[in-house]
């Protein structure tokens, strides 16, 4: 049972190795020549009076993991919707490499330029299989009239098949997502993202209602993606986000307290006193 | 492929077509073979009865297409009925020729009664039958696409679009009564003499129409089935569930809302266009508020995001209508609202969900 076990381990490893240097989708406009894949300067959400965000300015670089935090009300979601275009901010730019503009585009344009997004609450389509589920996450054409004639290529399966094997779903890929566990259809968001294999992915509390084995899988997971991909993880866990991060943003009131390594970080008065309470 | 993916993993559907196509060969065996005296023999009366069910029923799936697949309730596609049948309508006006009570060679009655000296420009064209067929789908389309277009876009959904459908069918309905429309007023269009140049009246043209109904109702079913099992259907089902996962994932949800809306209308006209010959008349109380609710209630009694359920219950239904608008008229519109409420509340997956319920019970023993 236990070289079994082993066995199957180290060829995850190896999947896991090669989607996450699958060369991602995204935009031919996308230019990260300077090295920063997501410039946000001075934005700022009011929403009836109330600042979601106040002159919020936050760079993240080509290939970066960064992790966010910061206590309740911060931004930090807003922050997330204002990238994917949910919520057009007041003032402020944000833009995705050099030259595309995200204040200019709709959700499912940004999408298509390369951004993913795995949503707080676990947010998957519940009457579609587990294996539907990731077919339409998948990287592909996806206006109307295309979608109404294709067909599942080869390759395509079998990329399917690979990310149910890395999320453990392959016995599950015909049951409706609706019936999955709350951890896994964590797992199942994760593996649409991979479907869709972004340049940049946002990552809201990835590991909420996860046992402390998934916690660690996921963090490798995520872990393995930046280089690649960058990644933007916003958590409260503060042992996972020691886990994964090398850069920490800390977010307060709607712009940023402080920056830098999880030690830095937790040193920092300012970051003491927003958490601690004054 | 295209078989097994349309017909085979959907055993109900299977079930219901087997039906439609046994009713569409025995219905007209039995009323053109079978002499009239013969217990085995269909009435003319039945077949036109059956055919103008055979419409109702390719309506709920239209209906069922966009509310149990895309969760877009409409409660206004009694009016892309009308216009298919308003667009059959003007062509069978144009047919009659001078067998007019006015007898004028080119104006219907209507317009010879309002002394009206010419056709108006919209009625152009409708005496040809492909630009009549051709306007039975591109006028609710049309109609369908602008609407769509400006609801979605302004991410209109739920209860506030439901109600802006009844607004539109209603105002439709206004309009048409008006005399200065030119459709025939509070009267609508009626009289008609021939189709094709065959008898409106005869016995043929009635098993006719009934089998074009049946052909037009089977056709719709499985072009339905191609959409809902492709990946478009899958996506337009995601989105009734998770629109912003769908919309983060890179589709564009309006797109795919008004496409299928669009395709909705069409079938709705197609349907409207076959009802109107078999029952002789289009008025403008075919645009009435009401009897879009009515054909939510079809589908909300069959059993709603099936297709299938949406034909069971526009037979349903319709077939208790006529019975209670026989036995006790008064007591129909008690004998509905109780339907509806009882459905809402005790099957809320329709007279089809009874059975697939009990049929997974015994799956699973």
């Amino acid at each position: 049972m236990s070289t079994e076990q082993s066995g199957e381990v180290r060829t995850e490893a190896d999947r896991l190795e090669d989607l996450a240097h699958r060369p991602p989708a995204f935009s031919p406009a996308l230019d990260t020549g300077h090295g920063t894949i997501l410039y946000l300067e001075d934005v700022t959400v009011t929403f009836d009076g109330f600042r979601a965000l106040n002159g919020l300015s936050l760079y993240i670089d080509d290939g970066e993991l960064r992790c966010i935090i910061g206590p309740n009300g911060a931004g930090k979601t807003t922050m997330m919707d204002v990238i994917t275009g949910r919520t057009r901010p007041d003032s402020g730019t944000v833009f995705f490499g050099q030259r595309i503009d995200l204040l200019r585009q709709r959700e499912h344009e940004i999408a298509q330029e390369g951004i993913g997004r795995k949503f707080q609450k676990p947010t998957v389509f519940e009457e579609l299989s587990v294996f539907e589920n990731l077919e339409l996450a998948m990287a592909a054409d996806k206006r109307p009239w295309v979608t109404l004639f294709a067909r599942l290529t080869a390759a395509q399966r079998e990329r399917i098949h690979e990310v149910l094997t890395l999320i453990r779903l392959t016995d599950q890929r015909r049951r409706l997502a609706g019936a999955l566990s709350h951890g896994q259809k964590q797992w199942l968001e994760i593996g649409m993202l991979l479907m869709q294999n972004p340049r940049l992915l946002l990552v809201d509390e990835p590991v909420a209602g996860m046992t402390g084995e998934e916690t660690e899988r996921t963090a490798e997971l995520l872990v393995s993606l930046a280089g690649a991909h960058s990644v933007v993880v916003v958590e409260h866990d503060m042992a996972f986000v020691r886990s994964i991060a090398r850069r920490v943003t800390v977010l307060h009131q709607g712009a940023v307290l402080a920056e830098g390594s999880m030690d830095q970080i937790q040193r920092d008065r300012r970051v003491i006193e927003v958490y601690l309470g004054d | 492929m295209l078989a097994r993916r349309l017909l085979l993993s959907d055993r109900g559907g299977m079930i219901v077509l087997a039906l439609l196509l046994l009713m569409t060969i025995l219905v007209p065996v039995l009323n053109l073979m079978v002499p009239p005296e013969s217990p085995w023999h269909v009435s003319t009366y039945l077949v036109t009865l059956l055919g103008k069910f055979l419409t109702y029923a390719l309506l709920a799936l239209a209906v069922d297409l966009i509310w149990g697949y895309a969760g877009i309730l409409s409660l206004g596609h009694g009016a892309f009925f009308a216009l298919g049948g308003y667009a059959m309508g003007m062509y069978l006006m144009r047919q009659i020729g001078t067998r007019g009570v006015y007898g004028h060679p080119e104006l219907p009655d209507f317009m010879v009664f309002l002394n009206w000296d010419s056709l108006p420009w919209y009625w152009w064209g409708f005496d040809m039958f492909w630009f009549a067929m051709l306007m039975v789908v591109l006028v609710p389309g049309l109609l369908a696409l602008v609407f769509g277009w400006l609801a979605f876009r302004s991410r209109v959904t739920g209860v506030y679009f439901a109600i802006i459908t009844q607004a539109l069918t209603f105002a439709l309905m206004l309009a048409f009564f008006r005399n200065e429309m030119g459709f025939g007023g509070n009267n609508g269009l009626t009289d008609f003499k021939d189709i094709l140049g065959f008898s409106i009246q005869a016995r043929e043209t009635r098993v006719g129409l009934f089998v074009a109904s049946a052909i037009a109702l089977i056709l719709g079913y499985l072009a339905c089935r191609y959409i809902v099992t492709s990946r478009f259907g899958r996506v337009v089902v995601a989105i009734r569930d998770a629109e912003n996962r769908v919309r983060f994932s890179g589709y564009r949800v309006e797109s795919y809302k008004l496409w299928l809306f669009v395709f909705s209308a069409m079938l709705a006209g197609i349907a409207g266009a076959l009802y109107v010959p078999q029952v002789g008349i289009i008025n403008p109380g075919e645009f009435s508020p009401l009897s879009s609710i009515e054909l939510v209630v079809w589908v909300a009694t069959g059993g709603r995001g099936t297709l299938y359920g949406a034909v069971t219950g526009a037979f349903v239904v319709n077939y208790a209508k006529t019975w209670f608008t026989t036995a006790y008229p008064e007591l129909w519109l008690f004998a509905l609202g109780a339907l509806f409420v009882l459905v809402t509340l005790l099957l809320p997956r329709g007279l089809v969900g009874l059975i697939r319920r009990r049929r997974r019970e015994e799956d699973d023993s």
